[in-house]
């Protein structure tokens, strides 16, 4: 009993080191361009999100307009501004992409 | 009023009456608090018209009932000095002798009056004290 | 095996630390190798602690009482079911429960965020490894799951018989889950400052793991709620106690955040109040814990005698001074993009809610750590009681109800006052009717249960309204029958309806709580068989008492079994109750109770005391059938008007009782175990035939039922919000955005 419960814990051991040192090993590494490449990824990922809630915003304000809650002039104040905002991050994610 | 100066009053307004609320909170709490006591610090210290949290353990063979009243004496949980209560009420099932329990009381006369469904007995424990073979690590 | 589980944890702590190393080192030399190998190790963390967690269930399963834990809280005959709950209601068993299951959420999490966020994710890491490492630390030094005696003892004490309900062993893990979670946004947010980044991408996850924890945390306190209602003898919901307020207070700054994030979210505003929400929710999270663990206030949990103190302190100051640091050390990147436009404005009604929800938050917790407070400030102990509680949360309440009735009927950042008066019309209508008919009706006396009627019915008459107006503004648009044109509505802004459904939910509930605090009959009655008394407009008759003997499970020997069933037999009033196994009561005892009303009957209620084996030979060989913790087993009729509820104390102290019991305690010995029972069958036959005068509790509360209805409106509500679009739906969508936004530039 007493060695079974030795074994499976070296197993256990051995697994979580496996686990934990993949990343860590030489075959993993591709070092400096990973890097760069994840950086990208992360700007894009942040400016979709925004350009996610900024579809979000004008299809709420449209909502808002068609349930009474704004008047017209209201409205398309808003309109206006929330699809400006939404031009300048769709350019801004334009100009990540030629730049990739 | 320009806007910097519209927000700064709300801002002021705001916080002058969170200040407020929470200063009469803050005041109430202490009137309205009823002080834990021990039996032996109840003993001592309770003025009739007063309600006291009186904390302690049942005292063995003092559990009487008489209709709807409940009478039974608090210790201090080192033992000593008792307290009479007379309880009328929610009585809490883990309540026997023995347990420990918090009750509401006032001093009316030369008895200690339990508030109405104020009695709580200590749930018997998940959380015990470590017995001393435990301890010795802490 | 306690062996392996020793070693478990000692593995787990030494993952912790390596994990927290690793991704601080990954992410401060920019080395993402390292944060990658961090993150592994949660995962490590995860699988080692189920093995853990699974080694501590086979034990329980196994009856193998070497283990400390298993020993204090199972027995052979514990029924299945709690042998496997029993594992979380040890001190050590629940500390267990909690790192296994953070260590479960944080994978997940890390596993979702793989490749977003890696900067914030790496410190997100690093922290939620600390939290677990500091739980495996008080598992390895203060409190061991698996500690163990030698020679083991042949049987265990039991679970305590209050702890034998479903609901009561669901409600931990549960809760737990809540608890957990709420750390998961709290790393997150610690992590967006510690890297600097708190954007549009950390808003969205970190969205996503605040609601996981609202909605674990809500069920968890609801789930808690109803068993108190249902199952404990007193036959109320909420008292103000130290552990309900503990994981009420983290839910409602939760709340908080999940709407405050929305003002971030579209006018980037209020950063630093929703990075402060998230880091207080998880350290009031974190608070709730070891408020029930550390002794240190009186509540039903815990009193006195503090155990794990010290170390939960030292973490609650660590997360404070860390958590203030953070904020004003980077208070420049958390500045205000836009400032509030108006004030009649959704955000300005999310705000309101905000300080409310925070209000409440900060008189609750001044009432529950008063003790503490007023020990540290007058030297004195001293406690506020529930009606210091009420004075101030339902006022409270009552403008929350009424704010998230204002919310959907006002546009974001500015709305039109015209307009505003237009849609409150309805509404107010609503609650002035409902306030005219109750006036006419004639409750005038409870003003704050008639102002909740009032704003629910405004509340009702807002939302109503808005899913009216969008269903027909859809209908214009896209030509669909207006059942269609609902379905398609909702499906199309799930965040916005599911909402406004949640918000119904609440309301309906605290419906339900104005009515049955407000208007709730409660009596005490003394009752012997045959009589019946008047509860308001109610009358109860104690019609016959009612008596089950349970024989233990082992106790299928045929020398007792053949004198219980003769004993029985002459005994017509006493069953026997073999399927006692939901709670394994030795004997109970109760009374039928026939309820009417002007004459009609209204129900029959049966309550029940249950009376358990102490196990404990010094109460005699018949005494320690009946020597454990009594159990109440309540009598409830729920209703959709109102609940009645009952509960019996039964005597079982009379004279000839105890008689019975000394004489069977003189000559049944033990060596007969199968005996003792038919003693307790006598004695139950002796109560039928001789019943002395039972206490009853008896309460009528209207409306109960709508609490729990509001609860599953909200739960439904939630999860109508949080249902993922389609992605071709989501395609779809974001292409047509695209086109008419860039179609608004050339009109603009």
């Amino acid at each position: 009993m007493n060695l079974l419960i030795a074994i499976l814990t070296l197993v256990l051991l051995l697994v979580v080191i496996l686990v934990i040192s993949a990343p860590l090993r030489p075959a993993r590494r591709a070092g400096g361009i990973i890097r760069t490449g994840e950086q990208a990824a992360e700007n894009r990922a942040e400016l979709e999100a925004a350009r996610e809630a900024k579809y979000r915003e004008i299809r709420d304000a449209e909502l808002d307009y068609r349930t009474g809650k704004l008047s017209d002039e209201d409205f398309a104040a808003t309109d206006g501004a929330l699809r400006a905002e939404a031009v300048e991050i769709l350019d801004r994610l334009g100009a990540r992409e030629r730049e990739s | 009023m320009n806007p910097a100066r519209k927000r700064t009053v709300r801002l002021v307004v705001a916080l002058s009456a969170a200040v407020v609320l929470a200063s009469a909170l803050i005041y109430t709490s202490f009137s309205a608090a009823s002080p834990a006591l021990t039996p032996s610090q109840l003993i001592h210290q309770a003025q009739p018209g007063r309600s006291y949290l009186l904390t302690g353990t049942v005292v063995t063979h003092s559990v009487v009932r008489s209709g709807e009243e409940l009478n039974f004496s608090v210790a201090d949980r080192a033992g000593g000095a008792a307290v009479p209560v007379a309880y009328t009420g929610t009585v809490p099932d883990p309540f026997r002798e023995g347990r420990e329990v918090i009750v509401t009381v006032e001093k009316r006369g030369g008895q200690y009056v339990g508030e109405r469904n104020s009695l709580i007995t200590k749930c018997p424990s998940k959380y015990k004290e470590a017995p001393a073979s435990e301890k010795q690590n802490s | 095996m306690a062996a392996l589980g020793r070693a478990c944890l000692l593995l787990a702590l030494a993952v912790c630390v390596y994990g927290i190393g690793a991704s601080i080192y990954g992410v401060r030399a920019g080395r993402p190798e390292f944060s990658e190998s961090g993150r592994r190790s949660v995962y490590a963390l995860a699988g080692i602690l189920t093995v853990a967690f699974a080694v501590l269930e086979v034990a329980f399963l196994h009856n193998d009482f070497a283990f400390n834990t298993v020993a204090d809280t199972s027995s052979r005959t514990t029924p299945t079911f709690y042998k496997a709950a029993a594992v979380w209601s040890s001190q050590e068993g629940s500390l267990l429960l909690w790192a296994w299951l953070l260590s479960l959420w944080s994978s997940l999490v890390l596993f979702l965020t793989r490749g977003r966020l890696r900067e914030v994710a790496a410190y997100a890491t690093a922290i939620l490894l600390g939290f677990g490492g500091f739980f495996i630390a008080l598992m390895v030094f203060y409190a061991q799951p698996f500690a163990t005696t030698s020679p083991a003892p042949s049987e265990g004490v039991g679970l305590d018989p209050l702890l034998r309900f479903p609901t009561m062993m669901i409600h931990p893990p549960m809760l737990y889950s809540g608890y957990t979670l709420c750390t998961i946004p709290l790393a997150f947010g610690m992590g967006a400052l510690l890297a600097r980044r708190v954007d549009a991408d950390w808003i969205r996850l970190t969205r996503r793991f605040a609601f996981a924890a609202w909605f674990f945390l809500g069920i968890g306190i609801l789930l808690g709620a109803r068993w108190s209602y249902s199952e404990l003898g007193w036959g109320g919901y909420w008292g103000w106690d130290a552990v309900e307020n503990a994981s009420l207070m983290p839910w409602l700054t939760g709340t908080a955040f999940l709407h405050s994030l929305m003002i971030q979210e579209k006018r980037g505003m209020l950063k630093v109040w929703n990075v402060s929400l998230v880091l207080a929710t998880g350290t009031l999270a974190i608070m709730g814990t070891f408020l029930v663990r550390s002794g240190v206030l009186n509540s039903i949990h815990a009193f006195g005698g503090a155990t794990l103190g010290v170390p939960f302190v030292c973490l609650i100051g660590v997360l404070l001074a860390g958590s203030i640091y953070l904020v004003v050390s980077r208070r420049d990147m958390l500045r205000s993009e836009h400032r509030l436009d108006s004030l009649l404005s959704r955000e300005s009604a999310f705000l309101a809610n905000n300080l409310v929800l925070v209000a409440l938050c900060f008189v609750i917790f001044w009432g529950t750590y008063f003790p503490l407070i007023s020990q540290a400030l007058t030297g004195k102990e001293a406690s506020v009681g529930p009606p210091w509680f009420d004075r101030y949360t339902v006022p409270l309440a009552l403008i929350l109800v009424l704010l998230s009735g204002i919310g959907p009927a006002i546009a974001w950042r500015r709305a039109t006052l015209a307009n505003a008066r237009r849609n409150f019309l309805a509404p107010l209508a609503a609650a002035l009717m409902t306030l005219i008919v109750l006036l006419a009706v004639g409750v005038g006396e409870k003003p704050f249960a008639i102002g909740m009627f009032c704003c629910a019915a405004f509340v009702l008459g807002s939302i109503s309204q808005e899913f009216f107006r969008g269903m027909r503004a859809r209908g214009a648009m896209a030509g669909e029958a207006p059942p269609v044109a609902l379905m398609a509505l909702v499906r199309r802004n799930r965040r916005r309806y599911g909402g406004y459904v949640v918000h119904i939910g609440i309301a309906v509930l605290f419906v339900g709580v104005a009515a049955s605090s407000s208007f709730q009959h409660a009596s005490e009655l003394g009752l012997s068989p045959g009589q019946s008394t008047r509860v308001g407009a109610y009358t109860v008759r104690y019609v016959r008492p009612t008596a089950s003997v349970t024989p233990d499970y082992d106790s299928a020997s045929t020398q007792g079994g053949r004198e219980l069933s003769a004993v029985l037999r002459s005994e017509p009033g006493v069953t026997l109750a073999p399927d006692s196994a939901r709670t394994g009561a030795s004997l109970s005892l109760g009374a039928v109770l026939d309820v009417s009303k002007n004459g009609h009957h209204v129900t029959t209620l049966r309550p029940s005391e249950g009376y358990y084996d102490s196990g404990d030979p010094t109460q005699g060989s018949v005494g320690h059938f009946i020597g454990g913790q009594p159990v109440s087993h309540v009598a409830l009729n729920a209703g959709v008007t109102r609940d009645v509820w009952s509960a019996i104390a039964p005597n079982i102290e009379t004279p000839q009782l105890k008689r019975i019991i000394a004489l069977g305690n003189k000559t049944l010995p033990f060596i007969r175990p199968g005996e003792g029972i038919v003693a307790i069958a006598v004695m139950a036959g002796a109560y039928i035939h001789n019943p002395p005068q039972a206490q009853f509790h008896f309460i009528v509360s209207p409306l109960v039922m709508w609490i729990w209805i509001g609860g599953l409106i909200v739960i439904g509500g939630a999860m109508i919000a949080i249902w993922p679009a389609p992605s071709a739906v989501r395609r779809r969508v974001a292409a047509r955005s695209r086109a008419r936004a860039a179609h608004g530039l050339v009109r603009a």
